[in-house]
Order: structure tokens, then C-alpha cells, then sequence
């Protein structure tokens, strides 16, 4: 004992003086957790250099103290915490030097758990009587307000009972407060005091004041910021604040105001996004004796705003502000501020939408229906007030333009309605809906497309509404009678995809009229012959595929456009090619927005077998002359992703697999329809005629697409006839799809041994083809190598890199090294058929990013190495894959491939210009330093391609020319009078597009 | 733009745009010449310079219209008559100014650029169009650093969308 207390005094003679300081911290620390001595102890063997005369000694002393208290603040007795908080109160009147220390001791102990009661009010009775905040350094008064929060939190019962006080104290020594780290926990303290209930008492404006003086913030953080603090984290926090109480509505409010007039935006924008806070917040009696006020600058601020921003944040304040409004109960005697304000927006509003050719009227429009938006109540008298005359109005004007305007602003207010309160009240529009719905199919029954279109769009919107538009059935009659007739007559594309729309988004809601009144009509349109033209006949097909979305109307609309298919296929229509073609994408479009349901689901797997049947009577047919157009490639092509989004989701996907792999296996043709096939059909053998193997596709589309859980019958048995015909056929599509399909299986079977060796076996396979050069079938070969591979490289298959390093190899083939080079674009790719996330495929995060990494270093070596003629090749595999990296990678990656890409700017192929080119140019809009030292080369050689011969080079350039402009002033001010004579020619390029382009790039410079 | 900045005109008419040129199948072919013509100077003029009071092209003010524009592709000439949307605008000449700077930069050299008021829409119609045509006085005006950049803040505010 004796010994420790000699330590002890050694240690804190040590300390004192200067000679020690972390160690003897330490040192006392582990003694005292370890219960070796006491804090008391500690105190006494300070107890010379507490009371010494000199206060640097004091301080140093208090300061080993503080520390170690920081360190074991938990391991005190309550008796011990009250001896040190009476102690260290004292010091507080000590001489200055000592001060901090004592704050930080003070802040130790308030961290305590059992800090007697009343200590709390102690501390910062004496905290506020003897100390002058902010005359305190930085650090401390952070301490000093930590102290606050570690109390409010620990304390919160005690501290309520000092009152105003409280108040009083925080208000006093947060007053003059500048620094942002401190000012954050100001406002949490303060945000604290608001919400928490403290009582503020006389204090509230004093309070208000102290904190609303920063009001609005201005703050930009000095650059390379170690603290991290931003503009944004300050105006949260301080709005939170602000609008907290509504007991600070009487000052707020006419700041805001005042603010509002600020020319600085960011401070409009604030303002304007705190009044839209503290609307939520407040009752109607806090804001009504502002509303004039208010009003007025909002008013101002959407009418002749200059930014979206700005205007956005008016709308929403107007918006909530009149929420507010309606939401508080009204006394009997008091007014009712919503009519007030209401009366106030209508009459500054209202005349404006009488003038349909000004600018006014959309401000107006937006600010009545942010009122209308807010609440049942505000959307009744702003509707009362404007429908009758907007509809006067528009039955009274007889320009097309004035009457768009007028009908654009007619549904904006027809859609916010939608949104309030539905279903608990009967809809506004209800009085208005005859004249409406007159005015709409008015509208549609005019010549003027914008007309048209417009009005289309307020049909939308009032189909959305329950009961507009259906309670008396024949206005939906009518309307989709409108309909029909416009998709039968008008020829404009922007009145088509406008009338598709429409139909789409009603058929939703309103099918049986749609079953009734449009599928038959429309029928019959597509049947009638060649009395129609073929666009209108495109169109019916088009509207047909849009209507599509519930199970009732698809098992109406699929049997007409099967039948397209089927009389094309007899040759019965005179359907032209386009025209299945447009079938079969309507056909895919119904597939994909079909929900997936029973009823879908039975229709759709009677569409599969019907187009296996067609397509395979149509190959039979072809050995034997007759050329049905489904026979064709881009019809089969077309038909393969009705296919495979069907076999993608539905739940009877396993079953039609395994009918279509039996058909392709074994010539099962039991489940088709029109049973009418010979018996010996082998759709897998090459040497059968071309249109037999190249229905190889639609097998494609449907396995590959299967869920993953779904298996593959005679999968090995598959496989096999898979890659015999994709390395033996000689029909492009028949073996391009022979291999993806063999790559889709591959890259969806369990990993395992069975796997490894399938694919050593295909390697085996392929290298023996690829490998004499005088066989006839390298380039299948080599297509089923490029597939299987980017099949493994998707799921990250080890064995995938034996794969693409004999892609690397390719590239200097005499032959294949251009199809290799392409090849790689391939791989980076998405492809749409198969191997992409729909399609179930196994494919991992980021492997493009992966297969860079593992490979770039490849590459280079194989370019330097590569004679002349062919590093060409190698440049454009490069371009190839960095174009398909995201941009993040392409940023961190750049720096080491610039010379190369610069290089291939160089190269005369004008496919890896273009795609340098468009590499190049997101980089350049955002551009490394790397680039900046390389710029005379890159100026030079884009300046040089502006003269290409080829239009696309030209273009791609001259967008980096653009992107090069911004750049950093001084960076580019060099080569500025050079780029502005160079784009001089561009100018006077003979296409108008290229001419554009130079005009935009040249402008910027 | 805020405050009690009063505008000119604060309540302009406002027209409605011309939609995007139809690209047609002859834009896409390298071997077809296209001749610069009304169209392209008006999009030139229409989709990046801003009314110095409010933020809309000229366009929709109707400052431009493509009707007042002419172009001579073989004789190298450009007209464009610009009507300022009231009759006392102040800022006629800068919207002349700025239109007149817009088409040295996009236009090729061989051209000769008239810009001038639609005849009747001005109180001092004479004053501003001889200014305009003055060559001394353009080059002049554009030597003037903080006149330049009044002008670039018309051309340049729409550029980002275009």
C-alpha cells in the first residue's frame, strides 16, 4: 500500500511537472481499474498541486485528473461522483487556465451512471452563473454543449424542472455561436428543447432568435473539409428546429417572408421548403393573420420564377398551406381561413385562365391545382370556382390552340382529384362530368392532332376515376367508340401511339366494353382484304397487343392474331412479311404484360403449340416449294421471344418444355394441333434441310428461358444433338442457335464433375476444329466457342478462362481474328435472346468488371507482341470490352489504357474509331487528370476524324470536340483558336446532322 | 429576376413550339447533300437563345419565326427578321445582337448574316437594325468584355438541354 501511494505521488510529480504525460494517464488509469488505489487517493496525492498558488500547476493538476476520469468514468461510487462534481464546480471560479480542464472533467462525469440526483441541476446552475461560453476555445464549448446533450439525455426529469432557466442558460451561451461543428450540436440541443416538451416560458422569441439569425444558411465548406460537414446537414437541422413549435409561428412566418424577397436562390428555396415543413406542423390560427402576406410572395414567386426548382418548392408550399388550412376544426366564431386564402389564390388566379395565348395561365393553372391537390374541401371550391368557366370558355373559343390549352389545364384538374381522399367522398368532378365528357369527345372528334392527343390524355384521367366514367355504361361505350374510329382513320404516328396509350390504360379498368365494341370491329378490320391499307391494318394490330391486359380480353384478342398468322401461312390474307412480323412483336408485348394467372396461362400454352405447329408445317412445306412467309428468318426470330417470355414465368412452363424437347428429339408430334405431320421427323439432324434445323431457335426460346427450378428432360441426350448440329451445320441461324441454346443449358447445369467434363469435352471438340486449318466448319466452331464461353465466364465457371484465352489466341487467326475481335463485343454484352437475367441464366455481379481485370494485362501484352497488320485487331477487342465496362471502372482503368485508346484513334478501321470515339466521350464530360496531360495528342487526333469520310465517325468527334470544351479554362485555352478554325469546315458539311453537331461543339468553345 | 424588379412585360404572349425535325431516311445517307435551309437557322436560332426577361426561347415568344427566316444556299446569304415582343423593348438590340452572334458561330464563313426588325414592329426600328448592320460596331460590341458576356449568358443558359 505503502509502495503503490509512493508510486502514486511519483507519478503525479511526473505529470505536473511536464516530464510525463500520456504515461503517467495511463499508468494511474490501469492502477485504478484494477483497484490498486482509489480516486480519492488520487485527489489526495494531487492534494499539494490543487491548492498550489501558481495556476499552471493548478491546471496541470486538474488536467490528470480530468483525463483519468474520462478513462474510468464508469467505475465510480455516486459517493465519490458527488465529492468530484462539488469539487470541480468550484474550480469553475478558478482562474481561467484551469477552465477547460475543468469542463472536460466536468463532461466525464456527467457520463456517469450514477450521478446523484440534483447534481444535474448543479452543474449547470454553476456552468451558466460562471462561465462566458463563448468567450471558451473552440474545443470547449463543443464540451460544453455535450454536456448539455449527455444531461437532456440522462437527466431529462431534473432539467424540466429548472424551467425557463434552462432555456435562459442555452440561449446565453449559444448566442454568438460560429462554427458549423459546434452550430450542429446547437440545433440537435435546441431541436431537443422544442420537441421535447421543455418549458420554454418567456423565452420562446429569445430562443426563436438565436437560432433563426443563421436563418438561411450560408455555408460552403472549405474545400478538402476534414470535418465533413455540408450545407445541407446545417439546413436540416436547423429547419427542423425552426419548425418545431408553433409557438414560433408568429416570428417565423413574417421571416420567411422577408426571406422570400432574398435574391439569392438556395435562400428562396429554403425558405420556401421550411414554410412547407412548418405547414404540416402548425394549426390555421397560427397562420391565418400571415395569409395575405404569404400569399403574396408566393404568388410572386411561381409567377415569374426562373427556375423549376423554385417553382416546385412554391407549388408545395401552397399545397401544404392549404392542407393545413383545411385541416383544423373550425371555432364558430372565428372565420374560416381557408375560404379566406381560397378567395385570396381565386382571385388573383381565375382571370388569368381566361387568357389562354398568355404566359400566366400555367402558373395560375399550377398554383389552383396545388390548392385543389391538397384537401377534398379546397379541391370543391377551387373546382366550383374554375370548371364552369374553363368549360365556357372552351365552348366558346374556336381556336385549336387556345382550346388545347384550355383542355390541358382542364386535366390537370381532372387528375389531382384522383389523388384526395378517394372513396370517402363522391367525386368533385361529378357535377361536371356530362360537360366534360362532352368536351372531351368533342375534342376527339376534331381534326387538330394536338387536339386529339390532349384529349386523350383528359380521358385517361377521368377513366381513372370510379364513377366518372362508368356509371352510365354508354359513355364508355362511347369513348371507346371514339377510339376505335381514330385507330381506323387517323394515320398520324403521334395520334396512334396517344390513341394505343389511352386504350391500354382504360381497357384496364373498363374490359367488357372493350371485348364488346373494339376487339370485333377491329377484326373484322384486319380481315377485310386489301380494301384497307396495310398501315391501318398495323395499327388494329398494334391496338390489339395494347388492349391485351386482362385475361378476358387476351382470350380474345390472341385467336384473331393467330389466325393473322395462320391465313399468312396459307397464304390466304395478302399479309405481308412486316405484317407477321408486327404480330408476332403484339403477340410477345401481350405475353409480357399478361399477369401471370390461370386463364393467361391456359390461353398461352395453346398459343406455343400452335406456333410450333405452324412453323413446323411450313418447314415440311418448304422442301417441297411452296415459301410460306413464316418460313422466313425474321419471322422465326420474332417468334422466339413470344416463346420465351411465356416459358420465362408461367407455372406450366415445365410441361410445354418437355413436349417441345420430345418434339425435337424424338418427332413427337401428338400435341400439336391439326395432327396432319409424317411420322419421321428429326428437327435435329444437319443434314436435313435448312428450314427443319433452323427451327432449332424456338427450341432455344423455350428451354433456355425456363425457370431454374424447372428441369430439362433428356437434358445429356439434348445436349449432345445440340453441339453435333451446331458444329456440323451450315446454316447461320441454324447453328448460331444451335450454340446458344447448347450455351444456355450449359450455363444453367449444377456445377460438378459431370459439368467439367461436358465442357473438356466441347473444348476437345472445338480445338480439333479450330486447329486445322482447312476444315470447313471453324467459323461454327468458333461461334460455339464464343458462346459456351461467355455462358461459363457469366456464372464464373473456373473453367472459363481455358475458353477465352483461346478467344485471345483468335485474334492474330488470319481468318477468324476480325470475327474474334467482334466476338468480344458479344461477350461484354447483353444479348436479348438468351443468357440474360430474364431468361433465369446464372449470371453474376459485375463480370464484366472481373473478366477486365483478369485480362486487360493479356491484351496489352498480345497488341505489343502482334505484328502491325494485325494489332488492329486487338484494338478493337479492347474498345469492345472498355466500352461495355461501367463508367466507374472506365474512370479508374483509363489512365493506364489512354496510349492505347489514343492509339486506336489512330487506326484506319473505321468501326474502332466510332466505338474509341464513343468510349472516349462519357469519360471526357467528366474528365481525369490523366487525360488533361494527354490533351495536345487527344485534340489533335479528334480533330483530325472530324474530316472522316464517314458520317458516324464525324459525329462521334465532334461530340468529344464538345465534351472536350469543358474542361478546365486554362487547360484548353490554348487550343482554342485551333478547334474554332478546325470546326469551321464541319460547319459546311454537306449532312445537316454532322452540321448540327459541329454548330453545338463550336458554340461552346 | 425577384424583388420589386419590375419586368417590361410580364404577361407575354406565349406561342407554341414547332415539334423536332422529322430525321428522314435521307439525314441517315452518307452520299445524299443536304442544302442548308429556313428550317436549320431557325432551329438554330429557336432552341438556344434565351429572351434576356423571361426564361423561354425565342420561339415561344414569337421573336423568331421560321416564316422570317431566308436562306440562300448558292448565293450565300442569311435574312432573319426578328419581332420583339413589344414595341418599346429595350433589349431589341441585345436579341439582335445575340441572334446576330449565334449565327457567326454556326453558320460556315461563306455566308453574309442580315439580322434586322420585322418592318413595323419597333419604335426605333431605324436605329437598331443600322446598328445591327454596322460591321464596325458588331465587331466593336463584341471586343466589349462585359457586353460579350450578357450575350453568352442568352446563348449559353439553354444550352445544356440542347
Amino acid at each position: 500500500m505503502a509502495a503503490d501511494s509512493a508510486l502514486l505521488l511519483g507519478l503525479v510529480e511526473e505529470f505536473v511537472l511536464g516530464q510525463q504525460d500520456r504515461k503517467a494517464v495511463d499508468t494511474a488509469t490501469g492502477k485504478l481499474k484494477a483497484g490498486q488505489f482509489t480516486i480519492l487517493q488520487l485527489v489526495e496525492a494531487l492534494g499539494l498541486h490543487l491548492t498550489s498558488s501558481q495556476p499552471q500547476t493548478r491546471g496541470r493538476g486538474v488536467q490528470l485528473l480530468s483525463n483519468v476520469l474520462q478513462e474510468c468514468y464508469g467505475d465510480l461510487t455516486e459517493r465519490e461522483v458527488e465529492v468530484l462534481i462539488v469539487f470541480y464546480e468550484n474550480r469553475l471560479k478558478d482562474h481561467y487556465v484551469i477552465t477547460p480542464h475543468v469542463i472536460q472533467g466536468l463532461k466525464a462525469l456527467t457520463k456517469c451512471s450514477v450521478l446523484p440526483p440534483g447534481s444535474a441541476v448543479s452543474i449547470l446552475k454553476s456552468l451558466f452563473q460562471d462561465i462566458h461560453v463563448q468567450s471558451l476555445m473552440l474545443a470547449e464549448r463543443s464540451c460544453v454543449y455535450n454536456i448539455l446533450i449527455q444531461l437532456m439525455e440522462s437527466r431529462e426529469s431534473e432539467l424540466k424542472g429548472l424551467g425557463a432557466d434552462f432555456v435562459f442558460g442555452f440561449v446565453q451561451s449559444v448566442d454568438g455561436e460560429r462554427d458549423p461543428r459546434n452550430l450542429l450540436l446547437a440545433f440537435h440541443i435546441a431541436r431537443k428543447i422544442v420537441h421535447e416538451g421543455y418549458d420554454l416560458g418567456k423565452f420562446t422569441e429569445e430562443l426563436f432568435e438565436v437560432t433563426s439569425c443563421y436563418f438561411p444558411i450560408d455555408f460552403s465548406p472549405p474545400a478538402n473539409d476534414p470535418h465533413g460537414i455540408t450545407q445541407e446537414e446545417l439546413v436540416l437541422a436547423l429547419r427542423v428546429v425552426l419548425t418545431g413549435t408553433p409557438r414560433f409561428a408568429e416570428f417565423l412566418l413574417p421571416l420567411i417572408i422577408e426571406k422570400l424577397d432574398s435574391d439569392v436562390q438556395s435562400a428562396k428555396l429554403d425558405s420556401l421548403q421550411t414554410l412547407t415543413a412548418c405547414a404540416s406542423v402548425y394549426e390555421q390560427k397560427d397562420l391565418a393573420q400571415f395569409l395575405p402576406g404569404l400569399w403574396a410572395s408566393l404568388r410572386r414567386e411561381v409567377f415569374q420564377t426562373a427556375s423549376e426548382r423554385v417553382e416546385s418548392a412554391g407549388l408545395a408550399a401552397v399545397g401544404t398551406l392549404t392542407a393545413c388550412l383545411s385541416r383544423s376544426v373550425l371555432n364558430s366564431d372565428s372565420e374560416d381561413s381557408l375560404n379566406v386564402f381560397l378567395e385570396l389564390v381565386l382571385k388573383d388566379c381565375q382571370h388569368h385562365l381566361c387568357e389562354p395565348d398568355l404566359k400566366l395561365v400555367w402558373p395560375s393553372a399550377k398554383l389552383l391545382q396545388a390548392t385543389s391537390t391538397a384537401s377534398y374541401r379546397a379541391s370543391h371550391r377551387v373546382a366550383a370556382a374554375v370548371l364552369p368557366s374553363l368549360i365556357e370558355q372552351y365552348n366558346s373559343r374556336t381556336q385549336c390552340a387556345q382550346r388545347r390549352t384550355l383542355l390541358e389545364v382542364l386535366q390537370g384538374f381532372v387528375h389531382p382529384v384522383t389523388s384526395s381522399e378517394e372513396g370517402k367522398y363522391e367525386s368533385v368532378l361529378l357535377d361536371f362530368r356530362q360537360s366534360l365528357c362532352s368536351i372531351v369527345f368533342s375534342a376527339l372528334s376534331e381534326s387538330n392532332a394536338d387536339l386529339q392527343i390532349t384529349s386523350m390524355r383528359v380521358l385517361t384521367a377521368l377513366g381513372q376515376q370510379t364513377d366518372l366514367l362508368s356509371s352510365p355504361q354508354s359513355d364508355v361505350e362511347l369513348a371507346v367508340d371514339h377510339l376505335t374510329r381514330l385507330i381506323l382513320e387517323e394515320g398520324d404516328p403521334k395520334v396512334s401511339l396517344a390513341v394505343v396509350e389511352c386504350a391500354g390504360s382504360l381497357a384496364r379498368l373498363h374490359p367488357a366494353a372493350f371485348i364488346s365494341k373494339m376487339v370485333p370491329r377491329l377484326k373484322e378490320e384486319i380481315f377485310s382484304g386489301g380494301l384497307r391499307s396495310k398501315a391501318v391494318r398495323q395499327r388494329c394490330v398494334a391496338a390489339l397487343a395494347a388492349v391485351s391486359s386482362r385475361p378476358s380480353l387476351v382470350q380474345e384478342s390472341t385467336p384473331v392474331l393467330l389466325q393473322v398468322l395462320t391465313s399468312a401461312h396459307t397464304g390466304t390474307g395478302a399479309f405481308s412479311l412486316e405484317e407477321v412480323i408486327s404480330v408476332c412483336h403484339s403477340l410477345q408485348k401481350i405475353a409480357e404484360q399478361a399477369q401471370d394467372t390461370e386463364e393467361t396461362g391456359g390461353v398461352f400454352h395453346d398459343v406455343i403449340p400452335r406456333l410450333l405447329g405452324l412453323a413446323l408445317q411450313a418447314a415440311l412445306q418448304g422442301s417441297s416449294g411452296h415459301c410460306s412467309p413464316i418460313l422466313e428468318e425474321t419471322v422465326l426470330s420474332a417468334m422466339v421471344p413470344i416463346i420465351s417470355t411465356t416459358c420465362a414465368r408461367l407455372q406450366l412452363a415445365g410441361q410445354t418444355a418437355s413436349r417441345a424437347v420430345s418434339l425435337f428429339l424424338d418427332g413427337d408430334v401428338s400435341f400439336l394441333p391439326e395432327n396432319a405431320f409424317p411420322a419421321q421427323i428429326q428437327l435435329l439432324k444437319a443434314g436435313d434441310s435448312r428450314s427443319q434445323s433452323q427451327m432449332v431457335c424456338l427450341l432455344m426460346g423455350c428451354v433456355c428461358w425456363l425457370p431454374r427450378t424447372v428441369e430439362v428432360p433428356q437434358m445429356d441426350r439434348l445436349l449432345l444433338e445440340l453441339l453435333e448440329l451446331s458444329c456440323t451445320c451450315d446454316h447461320p441461324l441454324s447453328y448460331t442457335s444451335a450454340a446458344k441454346c447448347y450455351a444456355g443449358l450449359v450455363n444453367k447445369s449444377p456445377a460438378g464433375e459431370a459439368l467439367d467434363s461436358l465442357i473438356d469435352r466441347t473444348l476437345k471438340r472445338i480445338s480439333t476444329e479450330l486447329d486445322s486449318a482447312s476444315s470447313p466448319v471453324r467459323t461454327q466452331a468458333f461461334t460455339l466457342l464464343l458462346w459456351v464461353s461467355k455462358a461459363l465466364l457469366l456464372r464464373y465457371h473456373p473453367l472459363s478462362t481455358a475458353l477465352t484465352d483461346k478467344l485471345f489466341s483468335l485474334l492474330s487467326d488470319p481468318e477468324l481474328g476480325w470475327l474474334a475481335a467482334d466476338g468480344f463485343s458479344l461477350l461484354m454484352s447483353d444479348s436479348p435472346d438468351v443468357l440474360n437475367r430474364g431468361s433465369h441464366a446464372d449470371v453474376r455481379m459485375m463480370y464484366r468488371q472481373r473478366f477486365f481485370t483478369e485480362n486487360s494485362a493479356k491484351l496489352v501484352e498480345g497488341f505489343n507482341a502482334a505484328v502491325q497488320e494485325k494489332k488492329s485487331g486487338y484494338l478493337k477487342a479492347l474498345s469492345h470490352i472498355v466500352n461495355n465496362l461501367p463508367r466507374q471502372v472506365q474512370l479508374t482503368e483509363l489512365p493506364a489504357l489512354l496510349p492505347l485508346l489514343l492509339e486506336a484513334l489512330l487506326c484506319p478501321d473505321q468501326g474502332v474509331q466510332v466505338s474509341t470515339l464513343s468510349c472516349l466521350q462519357p469519360v471526357l464530360l467528366d474528365p481525369p487528370s490523366a487525360l488533361i496531360t494527354q490533351l495536345e495528342v487527344l485534340v489533335g487526333r479528334t480533330l483530325a476524324l472530324t474530316t472522316s469520310p464517314t458520317m458516324k465517325v464525324r459525329i462521334a468527334s465532334l461530340r468529344c470536340i464538345h465534351a472536350l470544351s469543358r474542361f478546365p479554362e486554362h487547360e484548353i485555352m490554348p487550343f482554342r483558336a485551333r478547334v474554332l478554325r478546325a470546326l469551321a469546315a464541319p460547319l459546311d458539311d454537306h449532312k445537316r446532322v454532322v452540321r448540327s453537331e459541329a454548330a453545338v461543339a463550336r458554340n461552346e468553345w | 429576376m425577384s424583388g420589386g424588379a419590375r419586368l417590361e412585360n410580364a404577361n407575354p404572349l406565349i406561342f407554341q413550339r414547332t415539334g423536332e425535325r422529322l430525321q428522314t431516311a435521307n439525314d441517315e445517307d452518307e452520299d445524299v447533300a443536304d442544302p442548308i435551309d429556313d428550317r436549320e437557322i431557325f432551329d438554330i436560332l429557336s432552341v438556344s437563345i434565351n429572351d434576356p426577361e423571361h426564361p423561354l426561347s425565342l420561339e415561344e415568344l414569337n421573336v423568331v419565326e421560321q416564316v422570317r427566316v431566308r436562306v440562300n444556299d448558292q448565293e450565300n446569304t442569311v435574312g432573319v427578321e426578328f419581332t420583339p415582343t413589344i414595341p418599346h423593348c429595350s433589349m431589341a438590340t441585345l436579341i439582335g445582337l445575340s441572334i446576330k452572334v449565334k449565327l457567326l458561330r454556326s453558320l460556315p464563313e461563306r455566308f453574309k448574316i442580315d439580322v434586322h426588325i420585322t418592318p413595323g414592329t419597333h419604335a426605333s426600328e431605324d436605329a437598331v437594325n443600322k446598328q445591327l448592320a454596322d460591321k464596325e460596331r458588331v465587331a466593336a460590341a463584341l471586343e466589349n468584355s462585359q457586353l460579350l458576356e450578357v450575350v453568352n449568358q442568352c446563348l449559353i443558359s439553354n444550352a445544356r438541354t440542347g
